[in-house]
């Protein structure tokens, strides 16, 4: 009864239309930016975007031609990030979901997972120069900036990942392992098929983060500018956040054009993604028969 | 069936190889950092990390200004972030139509992923420009400029974990709310927001986790001022974070200076600052959900 105390049916009424208000505000400040700020880039970009300016290299200290190595460089980056952070974060998941027993290590993982999600990216940048590029020598190279990358998806991988899992009701394990299946038998043909969807979004979403990091490329990974395409592992190599961010404070007299532009390009890139991982789990989640 | 045992063993111990991995990761991060920050306490004693003037060239290694700057943006950061933030949650988990919430998650989302160096980029060509016209000021490039965007940042995090928090409210809590007269407005007020609070806790913690260690976008737009923020003028001046100083300098530094193992100094005060903000949020969950054990037993 403390609730409803003391006041009116009107004057209830009003505090919750202005509060209902406040809530409807909020939401409308944060997604408006968002929007303008995608719509603008595009509105601004889209007349630097064509055919050359993606397939060629820069020209003129970057202020004239394309910018096809930054294109590639962050396409092999993601790529390799993946190639790392993908069966690593699986596994874990795995483990966490259908292995781990209730005890203080599995809590342990769990805590350093949470950590790991918390290091600041530039942090993560610190470490990959320290141990992957001067102590194990693999230079500024694709290797170390993958690695890298890979150590800082992993624990978005492993928690959606581990989620998805979690989310295949336990019925269909139940049923497995008593027509004789084994525990990997019913995980690799029964809980990972029905979890594929959610990891599948979960590696999108991840990999999205990575594609557009550049304060974790900038000590093990990136060039300034390189006048080739990466032939190895172990080349450095531009890459489009990185780029952007040259151009955009380490350039004088850069044309605006090609700025947005490069924008564009990066934005189109991470987006595809996004909305990739989006219609995947929308599709799963109306197919599902659980 | 004994080629199928010796599988399910490899299986079981790649997996848990794989599990442990993670916390392998955190001790190796937290080992090279020190590996490489540990001369700088050699060489310089702690009282000189501890002034108020950065300035490497001369020997200046004070760390203050930085840890100021990183203050200052990061309480900024959570004045734009944890209103907009909380009430986006409750909107969405509490008010919206089944429509409009299926279109703002992906929205959010969207937010969420857009890379920093981007919104650095607008905040040089957009926001800056707007701020230095719309407050008067000598340089758009300020704390004030970067905590905008990095709210921004922090938003994402912030929505999707409280209204997680929000989601996992039992239905029963609202129903009999709703039945003993309240309205849903206060259901929500006094009902469903008390019984979320370590979920939205966490979610603020989190939040403002991501925005101290926020690199590029603060690199970019807050002018780069080493200088101790004094009162809440300083949030209108030119500023430097611990973040933006790393990033900026580790590309000129000779590997093995002294210069260079400062930096790491720095990026091992920012990874305590990070597990401390992390281990509190981790433990408020814990907590929580043996709260939640001990009703429902």
């Amino acid at each position: 009864m403390s609730i409803a105390r003391g006041r009116s049916a009107r004057v209830r009424q009003r505090i919750q239309r202005l509060g209902f208000f406040g809530m409807t505000l909020a939401v409308l400040l944060t997604i408006t930016p968002i929007v303008i700020i995608v719509g603008y880039i595009y509105a601004q970009g889209m007349p630097a975007i064509s055919w050359t300016f993606l397939k060629d290299f820069p020209r003129e200290g970057m202020r004239a031609g394309g910018i096809l190595p930054a294109i590639v460089g962050t396409f092999w980056l993601t790529l390799g990030t993946g190639a790392i952070a993908v069966p690593l974060g699986v596994g874990a998941a795995i483990y966490l979901s259908e292995y781990a027993p209730d005890n203080r290590w599995t809590r342990a993982i769990r805590i350093a997972i949470i950590n790991l999600a918390g290091i600041p990216s530039v942090v993560y940048g610190l470490f990959g120069l320290g141990i992957f590029v001067l102590f194990l020598q693999f230079g500024t190279s694709i290797l170390a900036g993958s690695l890298t990358l890979a150590i800082m998806t992993l624990p978005v991988i492993i928690s959606t990942t581990e989620e998805a899992l979690r989310a295949v009701p336990n019925s269909f394990r139940v049923v497995s392992i008593s027509l004789g299946g084994t525990q990997w038998q019913t995980i690799r043909r029964i809980v990972l098929p029905q979890a594929l969807p959610g990891i599948l979004t979960g590696v999108i979403l991840g990999l999205e983060r990575a594609a557009g990091e550049t304060a974790p490329i900038l000590f093990t990974a990136a060039a300034f500018f390189l006048p080739r395409l990466p032939t190895s592992a172990f080349d450095a190599t531009m890459a489009l956040p990185y780029h952007l961010f040259v151009i955009s404070t380490q350039v004088p007299g850069m044309p605006i054009q090609i700025q947005y532009g490069t924008a564009v390009v990066l934005l189109t890139f991470v987006l595809s993604m996004n909305i990739v991982a989006t219609v995947i789990r929308s599709r799963a989640r109306a197919r599902r028969q659980w | 069936m004994r080629a199928r045992n010796w599988s399910e063993v490899v299986i079981t111990v790649l997996v848990k190889t794989a599990g442990y991995s993670a916390i392998v990761f955190v001790l190796l991060i937290f080992i090279f950092l020190l590996r490489e920050s540990a001369p700088a306490l050699v060489e310089i004693p702690l009282k000189n990390l501890l002034q108020i003037r950065w300035y490497p060239i001369e020997g200046y290694f004070g760390i203050v200004p930085l840890l100021g700057g990183s203050l200052v943006v990061t309480i900024g950061a959570a004045l734009f972030a944890v209103p907009l933030g909380l009430g986006s949650a409750i909107y969405i988990a509490e008010i919206a139509p089944r429509w409009a919430r299926e279109l703002l998650k992906p929205l959010v989302e969207v937010l969420g992923g857009l890379p920093s160096v981007m919104l650095g980029f607008i905040g040089i060509l957009v926001l800056a420009p707007f701020v230095r016209v719309a407050l008067d000021l000598p340089t758009g490039l300020t704390a004030f400029t970067g905590a905008m965007l990095l709210g921004g940042m922090a938003i994402p995090t912030i929505v999707s974990v409280a209204e997680d928090a929000l989601d996992a409210v039992p239905r029963t809590y609202r129903e009999a709310a709703l039945a003993m007269g309240a309205t849903r407005w206060q259901t929500i007020w006094r009902v469903t927001l008390p019984a979320a609070r370590s979920g939205v806790l966490t979610a603020v913690m989190l939040g403002i986790g991501r925005a101290i260690g926020e690199t590029m976008t603060v690199m970019m737009v807050t002018g780069n001022a080493p200088v101790v923020p004094t009162g809440p003028r300083a949030l209108f001046m030119p500023i430097r974070t611990m973040t933006a100083t790393i990033a900026a300098e580790m590309g000129e530094v000779a590997n093995g200076s002294v210069h260079y193992h400062v930096l790491f100094f720095i990026g091992i005060v920012l990874f305590l600052i990070s597990l401390g903000v992390n281990m509190a949020a981790a433990s408020v969950v814990f907590r929580g959900r043996k709260r939640a054990e001990r009703i429902l037993s």
